[in-house]
């Protein structure tokens, strides 16, 4: 899975958990809660719909690694492909 | 053991917060089971049929209301985790309601600025002091709040030097959620509830709250969530400092690594061990509400508020009165006054006037007075109405009716099995929901959660932290 690949994923599961944000102009470099209505209970349900949708586990402590789409693939990727 | 037996989470109750929890968990694969003692889902917010005709129990609004699109509020985060489609919910929002007192009325809506407008008109002197307490709650973290009990009327009084205008604030946010009988409210809970009512506002949807409960029994089922109506919980088995399951009122028994309870915190104790119960922290807030259904549209009698709060002294009294009912205060609900759309109305009228009650006096009458006071008060009740709407015609309003109902402290109990029908549970409320036993947790009315917003977002809230991130 490429980085690019990684972070359609993640949009695909904030498009489901927050179907009322508008997504067409995310930056990918930009932290996600800065430029869309997220709160924890969002980033709670994210992290969920990966392990759920895709197996992968994010420990508590790493839940920073999510703030942006850049990071998310930094982040995920190699765990994808592990 | 067989495997149906064994489930990650048990609910026990299955109104908003038990149901609200039940999604939250099914969503993510937890195989959890809502057991209720009722046969009706809904709890305290359910409905009935009664004469071929249905009833809501509680509902006299949905607080919360905001525009579609408006992010970052209650009900958009609740739509959000339980992934609910607002249109499903046909929120339609209040015409408009009223605080009532002897000299003095103030009207607001949805749109914050109208209280405001009526505030500064009514008691020029103390609007820059009423938005200077509005800042003074904007500061404060009303929801993660856990320090000592501050009083409401303490920081209304430290603001507004006017105490006829402190007791008009008090008198709709004690009637939708003081679980407290000393004129009071704590200072967090009135923060949420002053958003709940005025700073967002009422909405309902067409078909009242059968709608939400179908919206969110669909959900729960679609996602695999198994229930277990006309059978509560009998008793609660503890090993240790645990609580490994339970006994039914069938007589089966189910075990759970999780149990999240909404029948109160004295209640569910009771169910491990009665002398748990903490006798000093038990509620004695209850109500009386009559029901008046009509042919005609309640505003073609004058009666055009959606609802209106009253008091027929400028000392508003909140506790728990020496009479049946206190008939000094209280609360008129016309759930025809809602904007449904100019295609709809609906077919018949309806007048909800709720009141504070003596649960002592109700609970003891034999059967046959029971019915005869429920006629008595009605009829006394009904006389407020002209508190409300001096010009209306109660002899007129009587020819049309089509049916009455009232329901007393008794109901409440019945409904929610809530010591002393006590409506919204124990004055000291648990926010993180932990009890004596690390997996035994509230949710609903005793978390601290009130009405219906609020004990669906307890239930989401308490099955996010407990359920799927682990204890
Ligand atoms: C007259 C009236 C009007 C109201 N109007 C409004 C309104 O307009 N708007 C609003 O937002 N709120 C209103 N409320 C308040 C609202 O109804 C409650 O705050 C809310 O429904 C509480 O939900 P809950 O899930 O915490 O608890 P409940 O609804 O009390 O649910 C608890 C459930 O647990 C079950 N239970 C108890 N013991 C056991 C057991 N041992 N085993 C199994 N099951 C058990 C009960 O049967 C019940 O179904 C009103 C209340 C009243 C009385």
């Amino acid at each position: 899975m490429t980085k690019e690949e990684c972070k359609q994923i993640v949009l695909d599961i904030i498009a489901e958990i927050a179907a009322d944000e508008d997504l067409s102009n995310v930056k990918p470099d930009v932290r996600l809660r800065d430029q869309l209505d997220l709160d924890s209970m969002d980033f709670l349900d994210i992290v969920m719909e990966l392990r759920k949708q895709h197996g992968i586990e994010v420990p508590e402590e790493d839940y920073m690694q999510l703030a942006s789409l850049d990071s998310c693939a930094e982040y995920l990727t190699p765990k994808f492909n592990s | 053991m067989s495997l149906e037996e064994q489930f990650d989470v048990l609910i026990i109750g299955c109104g908003m917060s038990g149901i609200a929890a039940g999604i939250r968990l099914s969503m993510y694969q937890k195989r959890v089971l809502i057991v209720d003692s009722h046969n009706a889902p809904g709890g305290l917010n359910g409905f009935y049929f009664k004469d071929g005709r249905k009833f809501d129990v509680g509902l006299h609004a949905v607080t919360n209301y905001v525009e579609p699109g408006i992010k970052g509020t209650p009900l958009q985060k609740l739509l959000r985790q339980l992934r609910i489609n607002r249109d499903e919910l046909d929120l339609c929002p209040q015409w408009g309601s009223r605080i009532a007192f002897p000299e003095v009325s103030l009207r607001f809506t949805n749109d914050f600025t109208v209280l405001e407008q009526e505030i500064a008109e009514a008691f020029p002197a103390q609007i820059d002091r009423f938005r200077r307490f509005v800042q003074h709650m904007d500061a404060f973290d009303a929801l993660a709040y856990e320090g000592p009990v501050l009083s409401a009327r303490s920081e209304l009084g430290a603001y507004i030097s006017d105490p006829l205008l402190v007791d008009m604030l008090m008198c709709p946010l004690c009637y939708y959620g003081s679980a407290r009988n000393d004129n009071d409210m704590d200072f967090d809970q009135f923060i949420v509830m002053f958003r709940s009512v005025f700073r967002e506002g009422f909405c309902r949807p067409f078909e009242g709250v059968r709608k939400i409960i179908k919206v969110l029994l669909d959900r729960y089922r679609s996602l695999g969530g198994k229930r277990k109506m006309g059978c509560g919980v009998a008793r609660l088995l503890k090993d240790g400092q645990r609580i490994a399951g339970a006994v039914l009122e069938d007589g089966s028994q189910v075990y759970a690594d999780l149990v999240l309870s909404s029948a109160g915190l004295g209640e569910t104790l009771k169910l491990v061990d009665a002398a748990l119960v903490p006798t000093h922290n038990i509620g004695t807030m209850s109500f009386v509400e009559s029901i008046q259904v009509i042919s005609n549209q309640p505003e073609s009698l004058g009666m055009d508020d959606t609802i209106v709060f009253f008091s027929r002294s400028d000392k508003f009294r909140y506790e728990t009165p020496a009479e049946p009912l206190d008939l000094g205060s209280g609360v008129i609900c016309v759930p025809n006054n809602y904007a449904f759309g100019s295609d709809r109305a609906l077919p018949e009228g309806m007048i909800r006037i709720t009141a504070q009650a003596d649960y002592n006096y109700w609970s003891r009458l034999n059967d046959a007075d029971y019915l005869r006071s429920k006629e008595e008060w009605f009829m006394r009740l009904q006389q407020v109405l002209t508190f409300a709407y001096p010009k209306l015609d109660l002899a007129a309003l009587n020819r049309q009716e089509l049916a009455r109902d009232v329901f007393t402290p008794k109901t409440v109990e019945r409904f929610t099995r809530h010591f002393n029908g006590a409506v919204y549970g124990a004055p000291q409320k648990k926010k993180s929901g932990q009890t004596d036993y690390e997996n035994l947790i509230l949710i609903g009315t005793d978390q601290g959660f009130l009405g219906i917003i609020g004990s669906l977002l307890s239930g989401i809230s308490m099955a996010n932290r407990y359920g799927l991130t682990g204890i």
